[in-house]
């Protein structure tokens, strides 16, 4: 295990609206995909997984709540994940997604090969990404089903 | 450790619970695992007079209802088919009946409806620990299991990539699956593998794949379909990335959403994939020697023939 002590990571959120946030992730993760080879291999898994801290914040912020500066397993990401999750157990949906993403960083990190390090973030984006429009579908429908995502709009209506 | 020998006898006559899925859109599973069955000499008794297990649809209307009709269908193979193992090879009837296991176990509130309505609608009631309920996958792994399979298919399925995909709810919430988590020869819920097991066993290489257990957006469908289709593509491109031929489903919503929203993905954000979706037992049939045809897979969205006749799959 890797204990992160990375350099702060420019917010990309920051004076975006709520609503749009999300947007902004996504878009600064499909930059990271698009730009292949082009970028620092390890600086990017680290903006990578401060991206995937800012999702799990915009979270909690949602539901009023301050989010941890903790780490679990050296991770804030995990703490993050946990903090999430507690009164929510669908949350936990996404706890592999958020282990998979500090799994691709170690790998980066250690990864010798500059070839491996690349195929390693490709797939580090993906599982970004999919966190980021996991959580950011499930802030749409806050309110929740025991486990189903889009149960809100139905009982909102009260059908 | 778990006992193999027992379950490898136990689960060779099993009451069997396609659900309404497997009829419709998730037919191709429904084939297949028959098929499989009849080639390996399991035996497959559809639970009689079954009804839906209440899916999710019931289940966020009033959760009681859904541990009813999920009991319902419990109550039919003990009661009627007389048989105490059920096989439930979709992920979301899978899911509803061990949760309605659990509650049943749990809770008396649960128990109470139940046996109410149980009562009113004329069947008898069902008690938790009457029936075991199992997946396709836990069915496979002990009656042929890796050995079986290596022994029948001769690594077949060589040259074949695979990434397997076994969607959210098959592991998921931990709690209401007991007899995961138990050490060597058990399924992990944090990182699943008796699908990785099988079609290793078979010959296929299983790629390294970091979305195994990621939602597919199948919730999101109706109500925010850009989401589903971002979530889609996304799994599809990772398993592009990881270098997967095919993608391996073991759950009819999932495999549903991945090959639609891969067409809709094209023509929404033009984004193309190639990567094909077929149901895990379609490629072990194969790998046992059974027709596409006779497997369904000319019934999925996903057109594998060309990979099928690439990789040497024709009987």
């Amino acid at each position: 295990m890797i204990n992160i002590s990375a350099t702060p990571i420019a917010d990309v959120t920051a004076g975006s609206p709520l609503t749009t946030r999300f947007d902004v992730i996504e878009t600064r993760i499909d930059d990271i995909f698009e730009s292949g080879g082009g970028v620092a291999v390890k600086v990017a898994a680290a903006e990578l997984l401060s991206l995937g801290e800012k999702v799990l914040e915009l979270w909690l912020e949602a539901r009023d709540e301050k989010p941890t500066l903790e780490q679990k397993e050296g991770f804030r990401l995990l703490a993050l994940h946990r903090q999430g999750a507690r009164g929510e157990p669908s949350f936990n949906a996404c706890r592999e997604t958020c282990r998979e993403l500090v799994y691709h960083y170690n790998l980066i990190a250690t990864e010798q090969t500059s070839a491996e390090a690349q195929r390693q973030l490709r797939l580090m984006t993906m599982v970004a990404k999919h966190l980021c429009l996991f959580v950011g579908g499930k802030m749409q429908v806050a309110g929740l089903g025991d486990f189903c995502c889009a149960a809100k709009p139905m009982r909102a209506d009260g059908n | 450790m778990v006992d193999v020998t027992d379950k490898a006898k136990k689960y060779r006559d099993v009451a069997y619970y396609p659900g309404c899925a497997l009829e419709g859109t998730g037919n191709g599973y429904d084939v297949s695992t028959r098929a499989i069955a009849k080639e390996l000499d399991l035996k497959l008794t559809d639970v009689k007079d079954w009804n839906c297990c209440g899916a999710m649809e019931v289940k966020n209307i009033d959760p009681k209802i859904q541990t009813y009709l999920s009991a319902r269908v419990l109550s039919q193979a003990v009661n009627v088919n007389k048989q105490d193992v059920v096989m439930a090879p979709c992920n979301g009837c899978y899911h509803n009946l061990k949760k309605a296991e659990y509650d049943l176990a749990h809770d008396p509130k649960s128990q109470e409806v139940v046996a109410n309505l149980s009562s009113k609608s004329g069947h008898k009631n069902y008690e938790a620990g009457q029936a075991e309920t199992i997946h396709a996958l836990d069915w496979l792994k002990a009656t042929v299991g890796e050995e079986g399979l290596r022994k029948r298919t001769k690594g077949k399925l060589a040259g074949l990539k695979v990434a397997n995909y076994y969607g959210c709810m098959y592991v998921r919430p931990r709690h209401i699956f007991p007899e995961k988590d138990k050490g060597p020869g058990s399924e992990s819920t944090s990182k699943p593998h008796f699908m990785d097991d099988l079609l290793a066993a078979a010959g296929a290489e299983n790629v390294e794949f970091p979305l195994k257990t990621a939602c597919c957006g199948g919730a999101h469908t109706l109500s925010d379909s850009d989401t589903s289709t971002k979530l889609v593509l996304n799994i599809l491109q990772a398993a592009e990335a990881s270098g997967a031929d095919v993608i391996a489903t073991e759950c009819p919503t999932c495999h549903s959403g991945l090959e639609m929203h891969q067409v809709r993905a094209e023509k929404r954000f033009g984004k193309k994939t190639n990567v094909k979706v077929m149901y895990f037992t379609q490629i072990l049939g194969l790998a046992l020697g059974i027709g596409p045809r006779k497997l369904g897979i000319h019934t999925n969205i996903s057109d594998g023939m060309e990979l099928i006749t690439e990789k040497r799959l024709l009987p």
